[in-house]
């Protein structure tokens, strides 16, 4: 029996959306699936300077359609909707999507992965003081003071961006130097709209409309304080979004990422993971067009070879 | 097909919103706001399916400061739903458009 399709994409950000373009010029019949809109965390980032062939930089939301516009181009149907789980024991994968299930001969989970969240109580001031989104967020916080949490590229990254905007933005990092490229920590030492905190953490938000305070902890010393600031973004890190393979047989790591090899292949025979949502060392634009390509070669040498 | 999502202002979004005879969907969204730009097409895609009895406006955040302050909005896209000038339901950040489409569905 034939099955839907060739070849079943799970996620359209840079991962997914690579794996469509090289799968469509294989000719395979692909499908794509997107949960909310293509370009996944590419759309949420102010400005990409790291990613080659744009030697100015290029703003996130721009490189996603781009690529989307480039997947398109060639035919590729992107659909609407969410995978609720994957059913992977046959030669015939099966996807459940919230009106029907479809089959396919192989999937590659490009899904992503979304904002860690601190755990503190800042779920009720999202939208209300708590962001993950300072493209989205930060002019709302005019002449104000803000607090970004973390020490990563995106942390610093965003938190040099919020400065555009705000008045003063405190970092809040819980060690004592930064993970984030040289480059971008070197902008963020010269401005002077921003202040470290270094060795702490965060351990509420406080308000009553919206946030007014943002607690901190120093891990060294203990003591324990509170910053006046009017919003708190929080970049500590990602979660991967695997939610629907639960039960689906598919090896992950102890924090949830997809365990794949160097093809991309996971644990189960026609399943391929690439871009953030699986376990790698770096998750950047670059690193996941990468996956994506290895994993469309991948799924294309696979398909023939159980159709043959 | 020209699009049927109405940009309101500060000065109409009394009229137009407040006391429209249908519900609405009003899109608080700002040219600078890449997720906004991202679920511009879920939202006209929810017009063409729902357009009939929902009304379906958007607010530039940038333009019009009075409108998104007045309902505490702090983030965008912000999608508020309102009743017979009630607020019956709000989404904020990036979701899937079955989540949309549910709050759509609600207003009818």
């Amino acid at each position: 029996m034939q099955a839907d399709y060739d070849l079943v994409i799970v996620g359209a950000g840079p991962a997914g959306l690579t794996s469509a373009i090289y799968a469509a010029r294989a000719r395979m019949k692909v499908l794509l699936i997107e949960k909310t809109a293509p370009g996944g965390q590419v759309i949420i980032t102010d400005w990409i300077e790291n990613y080659p062939g744009f030697p100015d930089g290029i703003s996130g939301f721009d490189l996603g359609e781009k690529m989307k516009t480039q997947a398109e181009n060639l035919g590729i149907e992107i659909e609407s909707a969410q995978v609720s789980s994957l059913e992977l024991s046959g030669d015939q994968k099966r996807i459940a999507l919230q009106d029907r299930t479809i089959s396919a001969w192989s999937v590659i989970v490009a899904s992503g992965a979304s904002p860690k969240r601190l755990n503190i109580g800042e779920e009720k001031f999202i939208g209300k003081g708590v962001s993950f989104c300072a493209t989205c967020d930060a002019p709302f916080f005019r002449d104000k003071t803000v607090v970004a949490v973390g020490g990563g590229d995106t942390a610093i990254k965003e938190a040099v961006f919020l400065t555009r905007f705000a008045d003063k933005v405190y970092v809040v990092h819980r060690r004592d130097e930064l993970r984030a490229e040289k480059i971008i920590q070197e902008r963020a030492f010269a401005n002077d709209k921003i202040e470290f905190v270094w060795d702490s953490v965060v351990t509420g938000v406080e308000g009553f409309f919206g946030i007014e305070r943002v607690s901190i902890e120093n891990v060294k010393t203990g003591e324990k304080k509170a910053l006046e600031a009017a919003g708190c973004f929080i970049w500590i890190g990602v979660i991967p979004n695997t939610d629907f393979l639960e039960n689906s047989g598919v090896e992950l790591d102890e924090s949830g990422f997809i365990v794949a090899d160097s093809d991309m292949k996971t644990s189960v025979p026609g399943v391929f993971a690439a871009g953030d949502v699986r376990t790698t060392p770096l998750r950047q634009v670059a690193t996941a067009v990468g996956d994506g390509a290895v994993a469309a070669v991948a799924a294309e040498h696979y398909t023939e070879s159980i159709n043959k | 097909m020209a699009e049927k999502i109405i940009e309101v202002n500060d000065d109409n979004f009394e009229e137009e919103v407040m006391r429209s005879d249908k519900p609405v969907m009003v899109d608080f969204w700002a040219p600078w706001c890449g997720p906004c730009k991202a679920i511009a097409p879920t939202v006209v895609e929810l017009e063409k399916s729902f357009g009939e009895k929902v009304k379906f406006v958007k607010v530039n955040v940038d333009e019009n400061p009075i409108t998104p302050s007045k309902f505490g909005i702090q983030a965008i896209p912000t999608l508020i739903f309102f009743k017979a000038g009630e607020v019956s339901d709000q989404i904020t950040g990036m979701v899937s458009k079955e989540k949309i489409e549910e709050s759509v569905k609600g207003l009818i």
